[in-house]
């Protein structure tokens, strides 16, 4: 059985968020992961590895930095690790980035794909429904579970008030939750490997039939027309005052505005 | 792809169970807005099982016409009949904008289609208008008008970006639900009905539904509360919600939560507020025991008016919040709850 992953390189939100004094995001302070539910696909890559053998390959798509996480990935367990990075791919948007990556995966062989749902620096959860389509196979999104049965994957998809079991035919792509599992650690001779280990480092002549008009920023249908760093809500009042004092407060509040 | 033959403003009806879900009522409204900016008419798209019947209701909050598109194979909703679905009534349509609800479904659904037919696809957007591509002219580039501009925040909503599509279509977004407004709903009103079956024939893409399990719990969505009473850490534990719930009960809330509480095993997954969680912006947010981490400020910032109580006065809740109070939660939520109480038995 062999497993593909795709995973990003993000910048860190959790606890490393830092601000400009104006309130916007200072981008440049920040550190990068690999992105939370992308971990979540490949820690489940990871046990179907273990539980059936299945060789686990890990492609992303990037700047040559992004090259650590797929080093991290090895660590963890991965067999092998794919950096797709060239000028010409840069400034791509959803459609651009799953055209680069299906040029990529058509190059090898897979009975499953696992994307992460969506990536927290872009949040559109796009790209991996968007492979799937290029490649002419099933999608399974918001993943929660995942087993195999014969040539085929029963995967628990998650809705608002439900979920679904659905049971696919491989080749498939599924798009994990971070909630599907709780992601691994590097082990201290995964950590060895992933230095010594070989990235196989693809450009645009490595991707499979895909025209240039599909790829980059001009191959990108959306454009962007202004982007700003969100200037955050002012603060507003803060009081210290005994309890019923407080609860006072809030009243007059709450009547003002009409709440009450 | 001639631009020109694209016309009018599509929005994608979503339906579950045979329900109207409040998403597409909202892309109706939104969408009947732009469309008359255009010079253009709304129409949604109907798919599903014998749902031919709910085109009124689809009528009576706007839609001029409703396309239903009713199949046996379109029961439950599954990725491939529905985007064969949709991406078939674009190919036959030719519509110039479609929105789709950012849900469960049309986050799924959405970037299968726009794949298909070829188009761009700006996720989760927050604001449509109608404008000038690029917004300012700029020398040697052609200045494209009456472009639908979408805003969405990223990163978590540190930033915001405005997208155009100015080259491709339809020009198609997906649409965060609760913040379009949908209209007042006129009982009688009709909109042309019109039935369009592309054929389904079940391939390699379709998977079939084993089991559906439904949350038994019948709980408010978070998403559609006008007041919720959010609780943290802070409340210390899981019985302690009782206060919380109290004050909800009182004030007609509802309670919801942190993602520290989801973790802690005390309140379930579909009431957790922030960036793995839900969207809200209720009309009043309390954020009871909550430090506020940027991904918690991330899913309720947006609320018109947020009450914050936490004993920690550093804690990054009062930067996003009106009206913020340091003290014990445990003494000032009951007192709250009983003046509220009687302020409400006083209007009765």
């Amino acid at each position: 059985m062999k497993v593909v992953v795709c995973v990003k390189q993000v910048p860190d939100t959790k606890g490393g968020v830092k601000f400009n004094p104006d309130g916007t995001l200072d981008r440049a302070a920040m550190l990068t992961i690999m992105n939370p539910d992308d971990k979540a696909g490949l820690e489940a890559a990871l046990r179907l590895k273990d539980q059936y053998g299945a060789e686990v390959t890990v492609v992303t798509m990037g700047l040559p930095k992004a090259e650590e996480v797929l080093r991290e990935a090895i660590a963890m367990g991965a067999d092998k690790g794919i950096l797709v990075t060239d000028r010409v791919l840069g400034g791509a948007d959803t459609w651009a980035t799953s055209q680069t990556l299906a040029g990529a995966l058509r190059n090898l062989e897979y009975d499953l794909i696992i994307t992460g749902r969506q990536a927290i620096d872009g949040d559109t959860a796009q790209v991996g429904p968007q492979i799937s389509e290029h490649l002419g196979i099933p999608v399974i999104s918001y993943a929660q579970k995942i087993e195999i049965d014969g040539d085929s994957v029963i995967v628990e998809r998650q809705y608002d008030d439900r979920y679904h079991v659905l049971k696919a035919k491989m080749p498939c792509l599924i798009t994990a939750l971070a909630e599907l599992n709780e992601p691994r650690y590097m082990t201290p001779g995964g950590i060895f490997d992933a230095y010594k280990a070989e990235i196989t480092t693809w450009g645009r002549a490595d991707l499979k039939d895909v025209e240039d008009s599909n790829l980059g920023l001009k191959g990108s249908p959306t454009q962007i027309a202004k982007a700003s760093d969100k200037v955050r809500k002012g603060k507003g009042e803060k009081v210290t005052l005994d309890p019923s004092e407080s609860v006072e407060y809030i009243m007059n509040k709450l009547k003002e505005k009409h709440v009450i | 792809m001639n631009l020109e033959e694209y016309k009018g403003v599509f929005v994608f009806a979503q339906q579950v169970d045979n329900k109207i879900s409040g998403i597409a009522l909202e892309l109706i409204g939104e969408g009947k807005r732009l469309a008359e900016k255009l010079g253009e008419s709304v129409t949604a798209v109907l798919v599903g099982s014998d749902v031919k019947g709910l085109a009124d209701e689809l009528a009576a909050y706007g839609a001029d016409k409703v396309i239903v598109v009713d199949d046996p194979e379109l029961k439950e909703y599954r990725t491939e009949p529905y985007a064969h679905a949709l991406s078939s009534v674009i190919n036959q349509y030719k519509p110039e904008i479609l929105l789709v609800g950012a849900t469960a479904i049309g986050r799924d659904l959405g970037p299968r289609v726009s794949a298909r037919v070829h188009t761009g696809l700006t996720a989760d957007c927050t604001s449509l208008e109608i404008g000038d591509f690029p917004i300012n002219p700029i020398p040697g580039k052609e200045q494209k008008h009456n472009q639908l501009l979408m805003t969405r925040p990223a990163f978590g909503g540190n930033t915001i970006a405005t997208i155009a599509c100015p080259d491709f279509r339809p020009q198609m977004a997906t649409v965060r639900p609760g913040v379009m407004q949908k209209l007042e709903k006129k009982e009688g009103a009709k909109a042309v009905i019109e039935e369009f079956n592309p054929g389904f024939t079940p391939n390699n893409k379709y998977v079939e539904i084993v089991n559906i399990v439904k949350n038994l719990t019948d709980t408010v969505d978070i998403m559609d509360a006008k007041i919720l009473v959010s609780g943290g850490r802070g409340v210390g534990s899981p019985e302690n919600f009782k206060i919380l719930e109290d004050l909800a009960q009182a004030i007609g809330g509802t309670v919801s939560c942190s993602r520290a509480v989801v973790d802690a095993g005390w309140k379930s997954k579909d009431l957790q507020v922030g960036q793995t969680g839900k969207t809200v912006r209720p009309n009043v947010y309390f954020a009871i025991g909550i430090s506020g981490a940027i991904q918690h400020l991330a899913g309720m910032e947006e609320s018109d008016i947020i009450v914050a109580i936490n004993k920690d006065e550093t804690a990054p809740i009062f930067d996003v919040a009106d009206y913020g109070i340091v003290g014990d939660l445990n003494k000032i939520v009951p007192a709250l709850t009983e003046q509220i109480k009687a302020a409400v038995a006083a209007k009765n």
